[in-house]
């Protein structure tokens, strides 16, 4: 508070008074926020319970609030949420049987991508005689560039 | 009768379109010349008639009137006129003439640019154009016709959207546009290759640059659309992994992994049918992406207003655009040669190693995008697929990519050794690590998440400058700035646009490991601080707008005393659609964003407001920027010269060009 | 099968799930209270304002619960759909006044008619969150034993009233 006085002091006109903040307690407003970054607004088109104002947004939010003053865990309120509208609110879905190949799918693509270009390296490898680029093919290359040029 | 000539205009441009994508094509496949010189006139003749049609709708709107029903439920009299043209592209009909429009620029720029193709070659490339040109126009005159007349007239518009109302949604779409629809190019030149079986080098020399091009552009646009959805929504976030942001996202990636495998056909012969493939996926995503935003399978911020009709239409002309083409794919793909032979530690093997990266990223993407759709098809509930979903798949799939970004460049072609590299790049390495590790420290706030991403772009960064040295020492010329300028251009493309996204990625990091906000109520004078910077709230009081009013906040911001900047945020009514918007005011810099929004009125002249300290944050849109300023760099190589300017040199001189680069 | 032909194959998938998806509406979340016992809640009525609305009252009958406001533009589309309900007497419509003011919601009713025997007034929208409402006008139909069978999003139209709504009451009238 000393420091914040000081700050003032030095930054603004004497007669300038701080601003309240809209949350009574700021540790629960950051918890808030922190869990509704993850949660969903039911009735927006695709935005957060925090970025949303639709009248449901704002309800749900003060709803969490009240959860989180009185001192529930953070996976009392998703539960809570969850029973009431499903998985549907929460932007981070579950992993359960029907999302496992939704959160294993990237690394399992990731895995076989990896895999297959070894595979096929190795296998090209053996077929490839080393020929770079053939000769044959650079000339093919500067002759089709230049008829290009002559054509024009 | 304006709109009527408008129409009839895309009537003929369809015609064209059906001639040009069938006659070219045939008389390529038989060797018929004639059919084949067909392919030029009609491109050309297709762009004049749908830049006639276009015309013709941007004249409808300046002239107001509103007899026609798209101008009607789109502008008002009241409208500005910058904003009655923007609004061209403002829903759905118009933005399908503009994405028509820009295919035909495209056409024309390929008539243009393409003298030195095979006759056979060229004609197949503007026959695929035709050919999809024949699909938007088809999907134009049928279901979704711009020119559609509401009679009797209204007697004024419905007006645009008044998130739409801003400077972004003049210049994002067109740009957004010449990407997507740019990769149409590089489909076309694979398409063409894949039906006359000449898919080699000279088919990626001639695809790159083409590639590049679209690939800047879509660059520019996602980025514009980002810092657009930054200031205009109000709430600082600048990506959202929406679905439709994913689907500008997805065929960036594709283009991206498209960019680097045409370096590996082009230079080394190799990988054809892989390059093919991306550059067949690239224009597909951008389809998909189409079809995602415009038939109301997926709710996004930024949706068209849906109809299941247009949807089903979309779907259709996707199934035969892009089914077709991976069925001519999986036909033609096997004979296709291997080219040049390689190690798996070599220059080709790294960006092949990156590809695999990209691509897997650009699966995730699509997975979750489509995962809701495909639970809920199947019945097994609906979910949503977010932010933190996508951000932690995303972020460790891109880490190695990033990392063999710093890499790649110092291989070898061919062969490279790795106790070698590890050589080269240890000083790199090392400076990487340790200012990683200690700068967050400096800063006050260390976290695994901040270390990794400043580890990533200094890494980005000392590799490039490791790079530049070697290269420097390899090239002719007496003093530094000779030899600065011998290295080709495309070279600096590539260190400039990898340099790009280390600027992004201090952005990112900044921004998620220092943001500050507050949610506060000000009365009139009172203050609040944020990030060293004070706040002074002065009032707020109405202003009248060309077409909305507002009440204008005054904030004067001061840092240690000294007055910085005074803030003017608004919260706008449009009266028109009766729809309240948030105009957030942001004071820009080059290390840090101040960003006012203003909620709700409170009681006695008192406000909510909502403050946000983003540190570095205009770093993500000058990474993008500088990005494709390095694709920029890259076709203004030498090399690409006699397609570009072939009437000024000799034939020798480019066959002279074509051998220096291979040698 | 040749490896050519994979990338035509998923293409092939997508475009079967992209064809359902366009017969989907994705704004409609299905219930997870579908099978469970209806919240319980106790609030003041409408009309007689001392009085108390609760569905333990109502237990050992089928009825319905229906959220509406007078702010709500759905609510009015499928307004005669109540009221031919509530005159055929198939089943007993109790209303839920959702986040609306008392003067209007009266009007409403005065002006269009009243098909509930009894409306509660949910103010704050607790009750709504609790029956998982995230937009009027939403139904529930709800049991004997007072557990919930099932939930209409958006207006109850004819059709859903044939098809779905009043079959399931038949059923649960009969058990």
């Amino acid at each position: 508070m000393i420091w914040l006085a000081l700050m003032m002091l030095l930054s603004g006109p004497a007669w300038a008074e701080e601003a309240r903040p809209l949350g009574d307690d700021p540790v629960v407003e950051a918890r808030l926020k922190t869990l509704a970054v993850e949660l969903r607004c039911l009735v927006c088109q695709n935005q957060t319970l925090a970025d949303s104002n639709a009248p449901l947004a704002e309800d749900l939010r003060r709803e969490v609030r009240e959860m989180i003053v009185k001192n529930m865990s953070d996976q009392e309120i998703i539960d809570f949420l969850v029973s009431r509208y499903g998985d549907f609110v929460l932007y981070r879905p579950p992993l359960k049987s029907t999302t496992t190949v939704l959160w294993v799918g990237p690394f399992v693509l990731l895995a076989v991508g990896a895999i297959a270009l070894v595979v096929a390296l190795k296998r090209r490898g053996q077929k490839v005689a080393d020929a770079a680029i053939t000769e044959e093919e650079h000339r093919r290359v500067e002759q089709l560039l230049s008829e290009g040029v002559k054509r024009s | 009768m304006i709109p009527e000539i408008g129409h009839f205009a895309l009537i003929l441009a369809l015609c064209v379109a059906l001639v040009q994508g069938i006659l070219p094509i045939y008389g390529a496949a038989v060797g018929n010349a004639a059919l084949m010189s067909v392919a030029k006139p009609a491109a050309r003749l297709q762009f004049l008639l749908v830049l006639t049609a276009f015309g013709c709708l941007a004249y409808a709107f300046a002239a107001m009137d509103f007899s026609v029903l798209y101008v009607a439920a789109t502008s008002n009299s009241q409208l500005p006129l910058h904003y009655r043209l923007a609004a061209i592209w403002g829903a759905h009909e118009g933005s399908l003439l503009l994405w028509t429009f820009i295919l035909t620029i495209w056409m024309f720029a390929v008539t243009l640019f393409s003298a030195h193709l095979p006759e056979a070659t060229r004609s197949r490339i503007l026959g695929v154009m035709g050919l999809v040109s024949v699909g938007f126009l088809l999907f134009m005159l049928t279901v979704s016709n711009p020119f559609e007349r509401l009679i009797p007239a209204a007697p004024d518009g419905r007006d645009l959207n008044p998130l739409l109302q801003d400077p972004g949604m003049v210049i994002h779409p067109p740009m957004l546009y010449m990407g997507y629809v740019g990769f149409s190019v590089a489909f076309a030149f694979a398409i063409a290759a894949l039906l006359g079986g000449n898919l080699d080098a000279a088919w990626a020399r001639w695809s790159r640059p083409w590639t590049t091009v679209a690939w800047c552009f879509l660059t520019v646009g996602i980025a514009m659309g980002s810092g657009w959805a930054y200031y205009e929504l109000g709430w600082g976030g600048w990506w959202f992994w929406d679905p439709v942001e994913n689907a500008s996202f997805m065929p960036w990636l594709a283009g991206t992994a498209l960019v680097h495998s045409l370096a590996v056909t082009d230079k080394r012969g190799g990988f054809k049918v892989w390059t093919v493939l991306l550059a067949i996926m690239a224009f597909s995503l951008s389809l998909l992406g189409t079809f995602l935003v415009r038939s109301g399978v997926l709710t996004s911020v930024h949706a068209f207003a849906t109809d299941p009709k247009r949807g089903l239409f979309i779907l259709a002309f996707l199934a035969i655009v892009i089914g077709g083409s991976l069925a001519l794919y999986a036909w033609r793909a096997p004979r296709v040669g291997l080219g040049g032979s390689f190690a798996m530690v070599s220059r080709e093997g790294m960006l092949l190693a990156n590809n695999v990266l990209l691509v897997a990223a650009m699966g995730s993407v699509l997975l979750g995008t489509l995962y809701p759709l495909f639970l809920d098809a199947l019945d097994l509930g609906k979910i949503s697929v977010g932010p933190p979903y996508f951000d932690s798949v995303f972020v460790p799939l891109m880490v190695p990519a990033i990392f063999l970004m710093g890499i790649g460049p110092l291989a070898q072609w061919k062969k490279a050794s790795v106790p070698d590299l590890a050589n080269r790049l240890k000083w790199a390495f090392g400076v990487s690590v340790v200012s990683a590790l200690t700068l967050p420290i400096v800063m006050g706030n260390w976290t695994p998440l901040l270390s990794l991403g400043l580890l990533l772009a200094i890494w980005i960064v000392t590799t490039a400058l490791v790079t530049l040295r070697e290269r420097l020492t390899h090239v002719t010329g007496s003093s530094v700035m000779e030899r600065l300028a011998s290295v080709p251009r495309s070279y600096w493309g590539m260190l400039v646009a990898h340099c790009g996204i280390a600027v992004f990625i201090v952005g990112v990091t900044m921004v998620k490991g220092f943001e500050t906000e507050k949610d506060v109520r000000m009365n009139v004078g009172e203050t609040t601080t944020i990030g060293d910077y004070t706040f002074r709230f002065d009032g707020a009081h109405d202003v009248k707008g060309p077409n909305y009013t507002a009440a204008r906040g005054t904030f004067s911001v001061s840092r240690d005393g000294r007055e910085t900047t005074v803030l003017y945020p608004e919260k706008r009514r449009y009266p028109v659609q009766n729809q309240i918007m948030t105009e957030a005011a942001i004071d820009t810099g080059l290390l840090r964003d101040l960003y006012v929004s203003l909620g709700e009125p409170l009681d006695d002249g008192a406000w909510s407001v909502r403050l946000y300290h983003k540190p570095f944050i205009d770093w993500i849109w000058g990474g993008c920027f500088i990005m494709a300023l390095g694709g920029v760099l890259a076709i203004s190589d030498r090399r690409y010269r006699p397609a570009w300017r072939r009437e000024t040199q000799e034939a020798p001189a480019a066959v002279e060009t074509a051998r220096r680069k291979y040698a | 099968m040749s490896r050519f032909l994979l990338p035509l194959t998923i293409f092939a998938v997508v475009v079967g799930f992209l064809a359902v998806g366009l017969t989907l509406n994705p704004r409609e979340i299905p219930s997870p209270l579908v099978g469970k016992a209806a919240p319980a809640f106790s609030l003041p009525q409408l009309h007689e304002q001392d009085k108390v609305f609760s569905p333990k009252d109502l237990e050992g009958q089928v009825w319905l619960l229906n959220f509406w406001a007078s702010w709500c533009s759905g609510c009015k589309t499928e307004h005669p759909v109540l009221m031919q309900i509530a005159n055929s007497g198939a089943v007993p419509i109790y209303g839920m006044d959702y986040k609306d003011q008392r003067d209007e919601a009266l009007a409403w009713l005065n002006r269009w008619g009243n098909p509930y025997p009894i409306v509660g007034v949910d103010l704050a929208g607790r009750v709504g969150i609790d029956y998982g409402v995230y937009g009027v006008p939403e139904t529930y139909v709800i049991d004997k034993q007072g557990i919930i069978r099932y939930k209409q999003i958006g207006p109850v139209n004819d059709e859903v009233l044939a098809n779905k709504i009043l079959p399931l009451v038949k059923e649960l009238q009969a058990k």
